[in-house]
């Protein structure tokens, strides 16, 4: 009887030891080289939308104390509940890089992921990034504001669209400005946005939008708005991990 | 075998020795059989997370307003006309708790903002799963195969196309998506069959192959055919992953299978003078052929419009005399196509003609070399058309068009798992099935004809959500939760003016009475909009209204009489019905009234922002340029424009600004006198 107990005993331990060998697939990758820093290449603060994968790879390298690129070293990326790395593990390749895609959880807001890697004294390397992700309101804020807002708020022309910014005597406040746009409450920007500039004693150029968007417009545009600052409005955007 | 006997012998006389102590036991287990169901209740899981919540509020300043709108027990949203029953209350407890915005916790999230009351839909008809269930594995997971599990959150607005229709502001990927179903043409294979009745219609007019012959080379469709990407990175045709044998034959096919272009396309009989690069710029410039073409610059962007084909290596593709036919009158090898007859002179044409055909690639043809084909193999190649159903997409003599050629899509959003064949390692869920399909589709099996189409992540995303959105539900929906699209308009202008229309291809660019592209203004009530003499002028000489624009008015070159003819029918018969245009004098203000306009035109409503009267000193680059707008607009259309722009044109950019009577008036008024002058007119 307690042989057969046994039998059933050690048969469970290796299954249980063999499912959870399976589950961590990364665990054959081993670095062969260590680096001193971590730093962004391309894809951070990027804003996409709830759940979907980001338009560019996100890229990071692995530098030493020279600041020279190093292969061989490897980078594990992290994130709040729901977020996605492919691959969540890698190994710098021959130029110090690592490229993994990422896709956002299914909260609106602020995402801010984490690279590590780890020096040859084992000292862990972190490397903090933000990435953004719009819900339905944001979107339609998004949407608006490429519609109304862009053209004068936004510096940068594209091919498709010439920027009036340069033309204004006053400069609007591009909607990633938040050390101005922070200091403004929901109330003042619904005010600026329905009655215009000289609401608040602003400059008479902004126009009014009360009677063209509509109470939920307006309010899908602030949280727009609010989601794309920086630095961010509040700390209650911040996607925190955790179940 | 003997010693386990001798212990349940004495097992069953320890328990059932004696009647007395034989009672105890059997009450004993009928008692812990009966406390079973209360038990399974009490440690049930929703329980659990509401004891959690409770927990989680006591310590919140605003613990008594939460504890007071909370509710224990199941909670149920129950929609007989839609058949949803949704106990997702009963665990979500929080959903309509504005002062929780900062809780990240599930299940105690606030649902973010969205455009619906949350008791009138409920939640399986935007997330899908299992509203009935209480457990969070069957509710969220379903583990039967005839049940849809959550949607992941970045398909959810597949859900919003169930009810709405049409274009939903808001719902960008949808829109998107249903966009890409046309424009790559999956409705030419795939049926989908609208809820309204009709069937999805492919927007991409693929050419017909009848008469491919006169416009290209075999050697050039066979490139094609091989990888339609390496010729232009935009195109459209996706990549039937053919051999080259395949290839070979096919083109053999068409060649063999077109026929002569049936009317007078006697070349142009310009002297024969070399290619002029700067000239064809020139033209290609002033003729905005960019609105439409593309063409891939030195640092390997695409720049210029989607309408027409990209024209990056153009000189490798089109034969000369085929060019210039084309350029003449392009309805005569395509009587549908979206390109406006330019009334180009064969001088024009003769430089448009050199300027393209030096856009080549030699690399594009340099490897391919085709032996004269055999009639096996123009065998081999119909046999292959047919099989591949080329004809569902292309016109191709002798071939007809197959029905129902691939899978219909009209449900398939509600498809069950269990009729699917997955890949190995694949999640077994609709979604992730769709969206590898439209990935990569012949991973499925070599042997499969569907082609593969070069989307990108964020489009497979949108085509799988427009997909998903063909549920039952969305079939079967009572007709008053509908919000139907804009019905389809094939509007057709009447006489020889409508003709005219017709052979500049007016709707590809412009929409009139809801038929037409959005490319360029709509034209709908244009009649009450413009002076005459002013649309004269335009059609014989457009001129730059929205200097920050790239797109624009090409020239057509047409006859004073085709002007007449388009000017007399536009000034007549598109008229708004919302004022008479005769209402306001187009001229002959008090000076006073102008002089009260221009001040509230710079001070109180800062037009100055987004237009330019005054050339020397505004700058606005957003809307158009004002200082000829005396010349050009009617007074009547000015004064209520200002009064409400989107009730002229909704979704218009400028905003409405609840002026006056009298703002609106002295504006006109100052506005009406900006005539411009014609030698301003010469320098633009």
């Amino acid at each position: 009887m307690k042989r057969f107990l046994l039998t059933i005993l050690v048969a469970a331990a290796v299954m249980a030891v063999s499912g959870c060998a399976r589950k961590s697939p990364g665990a054959e990758l081993k670095p062969t080289a260590f680096g001193s820093a971590l730093v962004e290449s391309s894809g951070g603060k990027q804003i996409g939308l709830v759940g979907a994968a980001l338009a560019q790879p996100l890229v990071v390298q692995v530098n030493d104390d020279q600041g020279a690129a190093v292969p061989g070293a490897l980078v594990d990326f992290s994130g709040p509940a729901g977020i996605t790395f492919d691959p969540a593990k890698a190994i710098t390749d021959s130029s110090g890089q690592v490229t993994t895609n990422v896709a956002l959880g299914g909260m609106a807001g602020r995402y801010e992921l984490t690279a590590t890697t780890f020096s040859k004294a084992h000292k862990i390397i972190n490397l903090k990034l933000e990435e953004i992700a719009l819900g339905y309101q944001q979107q339609l804020g998004q949407q608006l504001n490429e519609r109304y807002c862009s053209r004068c708020h936004d510096p940068e022309s594209t091919p498709e669209r010439v920027s009036n910014y340069d033309n204004l005597e006053v400069k609007p406040h591009p909607f990633t400005e938040g050390e101005a746009l922070n200091k403004l409450s929901d109330a003042d920007l619904t005010a600026i946005i329905s009655h215009g500039g000289p609401a608040l004693n602003k400059f008479v150029l902004m126009p009014p939008y009360g009677l063209t968007l509509s109470k939920a417009e307006i309010q899908a545009l602030i949280s727009y708005i609010r989601l794309v600052s920086d630095p961010p409005y509040q700390v209650s955007q911040m996607v925190y991990g955790g179940k | 075998m003997e010693p386990r006997k001798n212990m349940l012998s004495s097992l069953w006389h320890e328990l059932f020795g004696d009647p007395i102590r034989a009672f105890g036991v059997v009450s004993l287990v009928l008692l812990i059989s009966l406390a079973i169901a209360p038990a399974k209740n009490y440690f049930s899981e929703w329980r659990h997370y509401q004891n959690q919540y409770l927990q989680m509020v006591r310590r919140r300043g605003e613990a008594v307003t939460l504890q007071r709108h909370f509710q224990g027990g199941i909670q149920q949203v129950w929609l007989p006309e839609l058949g949803v029953v949704d106990r997702c209350t009963t665990c979500h407890v929080a959903l309509k708790e504005a002062s929780l915005a900062d809780v990240a916790i599930q299940p105690f999230r606030k649902h973010p903002v969205i455009p619906h009351r949350l008791d009138q839909y409920g939640c399986v008809m935007c997330h899908r799963g299992q509203g009935a269930a209480t457990t969070v594995e069957e509710a969220h997971r379903s583990t039967l195969a005839w049940e849809q599990p959550i949607l992941p959150a970045k398909y959810t607005q597949s859900s919003c196309g169930q009810c709405h229709r049409g274009n939903l502001t808001g719902a960008a990927q949808l829109n998107e998506g249903r966009y890409l179903l046309s424009r790559y043409g999956c409705a030419h294979c795939h049926t989908i069959k609208l809820p309204a009745g009709t069937a999805m219609q492919p927007t991409d007019d693929p050419p017909s192959l009848e008469h491919v012959a006169d416009k290209t080379t075999r050697e050039w469709i066979y490139a094609w055919l091989k990888d339609p990407q390496a010729y232009a990175l935009t195109a459209s045709m996706p990549n039937f992953k053919l051999s080259d044998a395949d290839a070979r034959d096919i083109s053999a096919f068409l060649i063999a299978s077109s026929s002569a272009i049936p009317q007078d396309t006697a070349p142009v009989n310009a002297a024969k003078t070399a290619p002029d690069p700067t000239a064809g710029a020139t033209l290609y410039g002033e003729s905005f052929c960019a609105s439409c073409h593309a063409v891939q610059n030195a640092a390997g962007n695409i720049v210029g419009g989607d309408v027409g084909p990209e024209l990056t290596r153009v000189g490798s593709k089109v034969k000369a005399e085929w060019l210039q036919v084309w350029l003449r009158n392009p309805r005569i090898y395509d009587p549908g196509t979206a390109m406006p007859h330019y009334r180009f002179d064969d001088h024009q044409v003769s430089v448009l003609t050199g300027f393209l055909q030096a856009k080549t690639d030699a690399d594009l043809l340099a490897n391919v070399h085709l032996e004269a084909a055999t009639p096996d193999q123009i065998g081999h190649g119909k046999s292959l058309v047919t099989e591949y159903g080329c004809a569902a997409c292309h016109e191709i003599n002798g071939i007809k068009r197959p029905e129902n050629f691939a899978p219909e899509l009209t449900r398939v959003g509600s498809k069950p798992v269990n009729q699917l064949v997955f890949l190995p390692g694949m999640a077994h869920t609709l979604p992730d099935y769709l969206a590898a399909k439209i990935r990569n589709p012949r991973s499925f099996g070599a042997a499969l004809k569907m082609p593969q189409f070069s989307f990108t992540p964020a489009q497979v995303d949108a085509l799988t959500t427009a997909l998903l959105s063909l549920t039952d539900r969305s079939q079967n929906l009572p007709p008053s939760m509908t919000v139907p699209a804009l019905p389809v308009s094939n509007y057709q202008p009447a006489g020889k003016a409508g003709h005219l229309m017709a052979d500049l291809a007016c709707f590809s660019c412009h929409a009139i009475n809801g038929r037409g592209g959005d490319m360029a203004p709509d034209l709908s009530w244009e009649g009450s909009a413009v002076q005459q003499q002013w649309l004269k002028d335009f059609l014989k000489n457009p001129n730059t209204l929205r200097p920050a624009l790239i797109r624009r008015m090409p020239k057509f070159n047409l006859s004073d009489n085709d002007i007449t003819e388009l000017t007399d029918y536009i000034m007549t018969v598109y008229q708004t019905p919302a004022f008479d245009r005769d209402s306001m004098p187009a001229g002959g203000y008090p000076p006073t009234l102008v002089e009260q306009g221009k001040q509230i035109f710079y001070s109180k409503y800062g037009c100055q922002s987004c237009h330019i009267v005054d050339s020397k000193v505004d700058k606005g680059y957003v809307g158009p340029t004002l200082t000829q707008v005396g010349s050009r607009l009617n007074a009547a259309w000015v004064y209520n424009w200002l009064k409400n722009p989107q009730a002229l044109r909704p979704g218009t950019t400028e905003p409405n600004r609840g002026m006056t009577d009298d703002d609106a008036r002295a504006l006109t008024a100052f506005l009406m006198m900006q005539k411009g002058t014609v030698k301003q007119e010469v320098k633009k």
